[in-house]
Order: structure tokens, then C-alpha cells, then sequence
């Protein structure tokens, strides 16, 4: 009973210090990756097949889920406001729910499952097959060659991904509302161009999906970069990316967005 | 993949995400006011606000001009101070009026401006003396029992 008991201790103890271990490590990691980053500036066409892989291959995904998720925001939001009389603040509610939250959130969410899983497999399994350590032995920097491209890739990509998911969540939101629905027009553009405002909303949507780019980038490099260089090590490192960040980008959200609305602060 | 096929659909992803910005900044979030920084700042007393927010619109004629930048509470006069920046493209008279509205039944509280006569206009940190508070539906209801109440008493 007691021994049980201390083993549980010992066994939370140890969860705790691998935490700290491995945010320690994640943060030197990052430290070598931008003191690395020269070669990506440098080099722009390593840059430029990364912004290939994970952004323009992400292009189809987000757009039909942004597409999507704009019609259904369309229509549940039509369904609410119709009680009372007000549809025509769809755009309104609309704009205000994909630019702030949405658009960056979800796109994300997939963003982190289409490219950051990819880009711990592919770090991960040159890990597995010893071309990094040829990469050193050959005096070329795996993080300045792999791993920074990849990462600047990523963190460039990331926002404009964003912005065409909330983008065209509103076309959707336009194609449901205004020419399924009946709402009108007019209405539907100018007050949703008197609800949203340029700094407080577009802009913080922006700068959120540039921090959630940064933290997908950040744990997919370095999940791919300290996995265990075996089959299963590369496997749950792929997974361990999908979860970390996209609890990452959730818990990032609820902070910025609670400075943005000045909640605390 | 060679490296044209490459660069170019990198071209067509970074064309259509900088598009997709534009639209929002342009068509969504209506840019045209609020990038133009020029505004000046104007303040105004209220004995009530009602549930006015930080960048409600102020408007004159029905035009929105301006946005609330600061709402406070001056602890000598026992007044709210409502500080707002107005486009410097807008010039109003130093008796220009504000009043605290509600546009539509169920909308949200705006400042209203109606320009006054004076030949002097109104500068940056200036203000404006003659307001009138937002109406509170309590004291409209409390004001019409009694008016009831009075009747009934005659």
C-alpha cells in the first residue's frame, strides 16, 4: 500500500523532470535553429521547396475546410439570428467568428497535421537513416541544411494559409447567406465591413496565426530532430507533433486571445 | 519535381494567401477609414453613458467620423469622460453637441455629434461642453408610472 503510493510519487517525478528535460532541450534547440538560420536566407531555393511542401501543398485542404466551415457557419448562424429577426448581421457574426478565431485556429489545427506530422516523419527518418550524421561528418550543419528551412517554411506559410481559410469561409458563408438564404446583399457586406475593424481584428488574427506557426514549426523540428532514430521512435514522435501543437495552438489561443481582448493585462 | 514547376506553384500559393489578405483587409475589414492616421482627439462629458463601449462609432448625420479611443470615470465632477478620435478630415464648431444613441432597438450605443454655429472650430484635446446622456430605459419606465400614478391621483 504504502510502497504503491511512493511509486506513484516517484513515477509523477519522473514525468515532471522529463517535462522540464524536454522543454529545456526544445528551447536550446530553438536557440540553435535561429542562430542557424542564416543558410535559409542565404540559400532561398532550400527555403522555397519547404514553403512548397508544407505551405502550397496545405493550399487545397485549407481551402475547402475554410469553404466548408464558412457555408455551415452560414447556415447555423442564419438559423440563430432568424429568431430574431437580424439575419442580415450574418456577415457580421460571420467575418467576426473565422477572422478573430476560426481562420487561425482550424487552419492551424490541419496545418499541423498536414505539415507539421510531415516534417517530423521526413527530419525523423534522415535521422533513422544516418543522413544527418553524414551531413556532419560531411562539415554541413543538419540544423542549418534541414531543420532552419524547414522551420522558417512553416512560419512563413502559416499566415497566409490563415487568411485564405477565413477568406474563403466568408465566401462561403456569402455563397449559404446570400444566394441560398436570401439575405441581403448590401446589408451583408456593410455591416460586416462597420463590425470589423482592420487592426483590432484582421491584424490580431494575423498575428496570432504567425505565433501558432512559430510553436507548430518549433515542436514538429524538434520532435523530428530528437526522436529515437527507430521505426517506433519516428512513429510516436509523428504523433507526439499532432498532439503537442495542436494543444499548443489551443492553449496559445486562450492567452492571446485574452490579451488581445484585454482581459488580463 | 523540377525547380520551375517549383517556384511556380510557390508563386501561385504566395499570390493567392497575399489575395486572400487583401480581400479581408479591403473588403471585409474596410480599410479606408482608420489607415488614414491623421484624426484629432476630442473629449466630452456625460452624466450617464448607458453601455457605450471603447470604439463605438461617433458619428454626425449619420456618418461615422470617428471611434471612442477611452472611457473614464472623473471622480471631481462625477461624470464620465469620454475621450474620442475624430478624422482630421471632419471639422466641427466649438458648441458641437454630443449625445450618447442607440442605433436600432436592440444596437449598440453610439457618441451622435450636431455640429453647432460657431465660427471657431474645435481643435485637437478639445472639448465639448453641451451633451446629453444615453436614455435609460429604468428611469423612462419609473418616470412613466409616476406620470400614471399622478393621473390616477387626480
Amino acid at each position: 500500500m504504502f510502497e504503491r503510493a511512493v511509486d506513484g510519487i516517484s513515477r509523477s517525478g519522473a514525468l515532471a523532470i522529463d517535462a522540464v528535460r524536454r522543454t529545456g532541450a526544445a528551447a536550446v534547440f530553438m536557440m540553435r535553429v535561429l542562430t542557424a538560420s542564416g543558410t535559409s536566407i542565404t540559400r532561398p531555393a532550400l527555403t522555397l521547396r519547404e514553403i512548397y511542401f508544407s505551405g502550397a501543398l496545405s493550399l487545397v485542404i485549407i481551402m475547402v475546410s475554410g469553404l466548408f466551415v464558412g457555408m455551415v457557419l452560414g447556415m447555423q448562424g442564419y438559423d440563430t439570428l432568424e429568431t430574431y429577426g437580424s439575419e442580415e448581421k450574418l456577415g457580421v457574426l460571420v467575418a467576426l467568428s473565422l477572422v478573430r478565431e476560426l481562420g487561425p485556429v482550424v487552419a492551424a489545427l490541419l496545418f499541423a497535421s498536414r505539415a507539421g506530422s510531415a516534417i517530423t516523419a521526413e527530419i525523423g527518418l534522415m535521422k533513422a537513416t544516418d543522413q544527418l550524421v553524414a551531413m556532419e561528418m560531411m562539415a554541413v550543419d543538419p540544423v542549418a541544411r534541414v531543420v532552419a528551412p524547414r522551420f522558417w517554411g512553416a512560419v512563413f506559410s502559416m499566415p497566409l494559409l490563415a487568411a485564405l481559410f477565413s477568406a474563403l469561409g466568408i465566401f462561403g458563408a456569402y455563397l449559404v447567406g446570400v444566394r441560398l438564404l436570401g439575405v441581403d446583399d448590401g446589408a451583408f457586406w456593410s455591416q460586416m465591413q462597420a463590425a470589423v475593424d482592420f487592426r483590432q481584428d484582421i491584424m490580431n488574427g494575423v498575428i496570432k496565426s504567425i505565433v501558432f506557426g512559430i510553436g507548430i514549426a518549433a515542436v514538429a523540428t524538434y520532435e523530428g530532430f530528437a526522436a529515437p532514430p527507430t521505426a517506433e521512435g519516428v512513429s510516436r514522435a509523428t504523433t507526439r507533433t499532432v498532439v503537442h501543437s495542436s494543444l499548443l495552438v489551443l492553449a496559445l489561443d486562450l492567452v492571446l486571445t485574452g490579451f488581445m481582448m484585454q482581459i488580463w493585462g | 519535381m523540377n525547380s520551375r514547376m517549383l517556384e511556380f506553384w510557390v508563386g501561385v500559393f504566395v499570390l493567392t494567401g497575399f489575395a486572400a489578405l487583401l480581400f479581408l483587409a479591403l473588403k471585409v475589414g474596410n480599410l479606408s477609414f482608420g489607415a488614414t492616421g491623421d484624426a484629432y482627439t476630442v473629449s466630452a462629458n456625460f452624466s450617464n453613458i448607458g453601455s457605450l463601449k471603447v470604439r463605438a462609432p461617433v458619428r454626425a448625420a449619420g456618418v461615422t467620423v470617428g471611434r471612442v479611443t477611452a472611457i473614464d470615470y472623473d471622480s471631481d465632477r462625477y461624470q464620465a469622460t469620454v475621450t474620442m478620435s475624430v478624422n482630421a478630415r471632419y471639422r466641427f464648431p466649438t458648441d458641437t453637441s454630443a449625445s450618447i444613441l442607440t442605433s436600432g432597438v436592440l444596437g449598440e450605443n453610439y457618441v451622435g455629434l450636431d455640429a453647432g454655429g460657431e465660427e471657431t472650430m474645435l481643435e485637437d484635446g478639445g472639448q465639448m461642453s453641451i451633451t446629453q446622456s444615453a436614455v435609460v430605459l429604468e428611469h423612462i419606465i419609473g418616470q412613466f408610472l409616476y406620470d400614471k400614478a399622478q393621473e390616477s391621483a387626480q
